[in-house]
């Protein structure tokens, strides 16, 4: 079950890896996730769906290294399995009726703003791609990038590939060059959503962002994904992942997100101990 | 001539300073020797009032008559009759407002020990008797079960007895519902769900674990592509409920749905667990039911020095089971009765400081006939904490209901069946807390049974 086919490392620290999951590939829509667990001890993670082939029954993740789950899940090999695999989980992204969209990806959240603006050039929408990055060695998907874009702009931290600057810096340069969208869609870290969204505020452009907060079962049981957006509690797994940026309260989120930290940092050392690689 | 002790023999039970530092069973069950004792008790009433107590109508005399002769095998013979997870619901029966409620013995002095008995005969049954049910015969037609809970276990278990091909689908990576990621180690150990789950597989049962309906197929999917010609809907009431008050999303607080999630399906207690918890010192928890009581006990095993129970009434109003209560405070937990949480109280980095309360007082009886709680002028309180449960109840998960068309739903999210479990949809059958709301699990149970009647009968006149 949920074995491996395909196992490759994008960069440093991201790994695209493509998985037999029939019953999921059959459902799967851009803007799904899945929850999965390495091994019988270990916890459950969300990751989106990054692509997935209907025919060949298969699914792709792409995933960061960041913590001692990714970092085991990193580690097996293609022909290996994971222990578990669940969804399509959450609500597909909504892109009907959308002409010209800016989708903004930063760091490994690009793998996820792929699969959304592969759908929106497929459908004949023009899309503006800006993807941001820490330094070169993070760069990931370019070609695909390329592929599906009317117009891509990279960007990294430091300038050591693509423009220097920010992905918020490109996008209001392209809105006052003049340029005009239906929707942007932005998917990334919390603080970039967050700026990108008081951002396109300013403009009044509809602006959907993809939560990815910690999260236990996906079916809507334990609540711990809960998000304030508009005034309201919302449930990532079952109301999202994808929101109006305008109404997320991102402050609070970036603070839930926070709750683990410690324990996590403990577990991802004593993950990286285990394999004999150097901690981060 | 029967025992005519007033009291029931005293369960033993571990002492509340040891059990309270880990998640070992509190009460480890009769001996032989005192399980006999206790079935002397019973009078053998011929009108049998304690069975009409039982949702599952167990006959409770002549498994009792069985034991008091030593006939371990002849017991679990009686109860597995009617009854399919008799080491569950031993343990985790509401027995004072049922069976018990109703025994003659409590007239005058407690009432027959008939919980104790009956974990003690499933306990006696699973440690000496190897799994020797035959496999049914299948009978060619095949039934789907969603949900692996109390509800479920006992639809497919009536059914694949029946001869049924039933398959059941499971949306967490484990199967027993509420039985394992709500109910803790230490009042109902995991290994006896499991035992109950391999039960079922031995006599045929097909188990699909991370399968959730509504995502991955739909009911009409189910019926119509893989050739189920029933589907039993026991998925629970798993949607944790808030109480919109400002401060509920700060960290640190949790539903009780989370914390025992994190707690039991995740073994978060364990060293070797990847899940990790956040329990600080001083915990509140807020409700009183018997979730809210393993809240407050699974904190304290965590190491929270303080744990506190919030609860609007009183403690005559504690839905909780009276076991449960007793074992919480004899192991440290502090009631904080008539209170009612406002405003949860940030500290600078949006997690809990504390809980500001106000006092509340009983007024005149509600719709459930229990007096309604109303708030005190001017009595605000506030308990330091930094770690918040909301224990105040579930309600019926949408996801089913809203991929389900011409499923009919009640307000609160049940879905509409008749007595026997039918739903709106033909051939589909619904039973438990997605039905009734947050219930108990032998209520469940019953339900369960009830439809895997009314399914056979379905199947059979098609």
């Amino acid at each position: 079950m949920f074995e491996i086919i395909q196992k490759e490392i994008l960069c440093s620290q991201v790994v695209r890896m493509i998985v037999k999951a029939p019953r999921i590939a059959a459902k799967a829509q851009a803007g799904q996730f899945v929850i999965l667990r390495v091994s019988e001890d270990g916890e459950r993670i969300p990751l989106t769906v990054a692509d997935y082939d209907r025919a060949n029954g298969t699914i792709t993740i792409i995933f960061q290294t960041v913590g001692a789950t990714t970092l085991a899940l990193s580690r097996l090999e293609a022909g290996e399995c994971l222990q578990d695999m669940v969804g399509p989980l959450g609500r597909a992204t909504e892109t009907e009726n959308l002409k010209k969209i800016a989708v903004i990806g930063g760091g490994v959240g690009t793998a996820i703003a792929y699969p959304v603006a592969k759908k929106l050039h497929e459908q004949g929408a023009q899309v503006h791609c800006i993807v941001g990055f820490r330094n070169r060695d993070l760069v990931i998907l370019q070609d695909e990038f390329a592929a599906v874009s009317d117009r891509l702009i990279a960007l990294t931290d430091d300038g050591s590939f693509g423009e220097k600057g920010l992905v918020t810096d490109a996008l209001r340069h392209l809105i006052e060059a003049g340029e005009t969208y239906d929707e942007v869609i932005a998917i990334g870290p919390l603080p970039m959503m967050k700026y990108v969204s008081l951002l396109t505020k300013e403009y009044h452009i509809k602006t959907v962002v993809s939560m990815n907060p910690v999260m236990i079962d996906g079916t809507g049981m334990c609540g711990g994904c809960r998000l304030t957006v508009g005034g309201q509690t919302r449930f990532a797994c079952v109301d999202g992942p994808e929101f109006d940026g305008h109404q997320v309260d991102f402050d609070e989120a970036l603070e839930r997100s926070r709750l683990y930290r410690e324990q996590e940092r403990h577990a991802y050392e004593r993950a990286c101990n285990l394999f004999g690689q150097e901690v981060r | 001539m029967a025992n005519m002790s007033l009291h029931k023999v005293p369960m033993p039970t571990r002492p509340p300073e040891v059990r309270s530092g880990d998640f070992l069973e509190v009460t480890t069950g009769y001996t032989a020797e005192q399980a006999v004792e206790e079935a002397g008790r019973c009078l053998q009433c011929k009108n049998k009032p304690c069975t009409g107590g039982c949702p599952v109508q167990v006959d409770i005399p002549a498994f009792i008559a069985e034991v008091a002769k030593g006939d371990f095998a002849a017991a679990y013979a009686v109860i597995s009759r009617t009854s399919s997870l008799p080491a569950v619901c031993g343990r985790v029966c509401p027995q004072e407002t049922q069976c018990e409620s109703r025994c003659v013995r409590g007239v005058k002095g407690e009432p027959v020990a008939i919980g104790r008995l009956e974990r003690f005969v499933a306990d006696w049954y699973n440690e000496q008797v190897q799994n020797t049910a035959a496999h049914p015969i299948h009978n060619g037609h095949r039934a789907a079960v969603i949900g692996s809970g109390p509800a479920g276990l006992a639809c497919a278990g009536d059914l694949l007895r029946m001869g049924y091909d039933v398959t059941m689908f499971e949306a967490l990576h484990l199967a027993g519902g509420v039985l394992v990621y709500g109910i803790p180690e230490f009042r109902l150990p995991k290994a006896i769900v499991q035992q109950e789950i391999c039960r079922l597989q031995a006599l045929g049962l097909h188990l699909e674990t991370n399968a959730v309906i509504g995502r991955v197929m739909s009911i009409d999917e189910l019926m119509e592509q893989q050739g189920f010609e029933t589907v039993f809907i026991g998925t629970g009431a798993g949607l944790p409920r808030f109480m919109g008050i400002p401060g509920e999303n700060l960290g640190g607080v949790y539903s009780a749905n989370e914390f025992l999630t994190r707690v039991n399906l995740m073994k978060a207690y364990l060293p070797e667990s990847a899940t990790p918890i956040h329990c600080g010192k001083r915990v509140v928890v807020v409700g009183g039911g018997n979730v809210a009581m393993d809240a407050a006990r699974c904190a304290l095993r965590l190491g929270a020095e303080q744990v506190s129970v919030v609860y609007r009434r009183s403690a005559e109003e504690l839905p909780a089971r009276a076991e449960e209560v007793e074992h919480a405070i004899e192991e440290g937990v502090v009631f904080r009765f008539l209170s009612n949480p406002v405003e949860i109280v940030a500290n600078g980095h949006r997690c809990v400081a504390g809980v500001r309360c106000v006092e509340m007082e009983l007024g005149e009886a509600d719709a459930s006939g229990r007096r309604r709680p109303v708030v005190k002028a001017n009595s605000d309180f506030l308990i330091d904490a930094d770690t918040v449960i909301m224990a105040i109840g579930t309600s019926p998960n949408p996801l089913i209901k809203t991929t389900t068309e011409g499923l009919d739903t009640r307000s609160f999210g049940g879905i509409v069946t008749d007595e026997t479990g039918a739903t709106s949809r033909p051939g589909v059958f619904a039973g438990g807390d997605a039905v009734t709301g947050a219930a108990t699990v032998i209520l469940a149970m019953g339900a369960g049974k009830t439809a895997a009647a009314a399914m056979d009968k379905y199947m059979r006149q098609k």
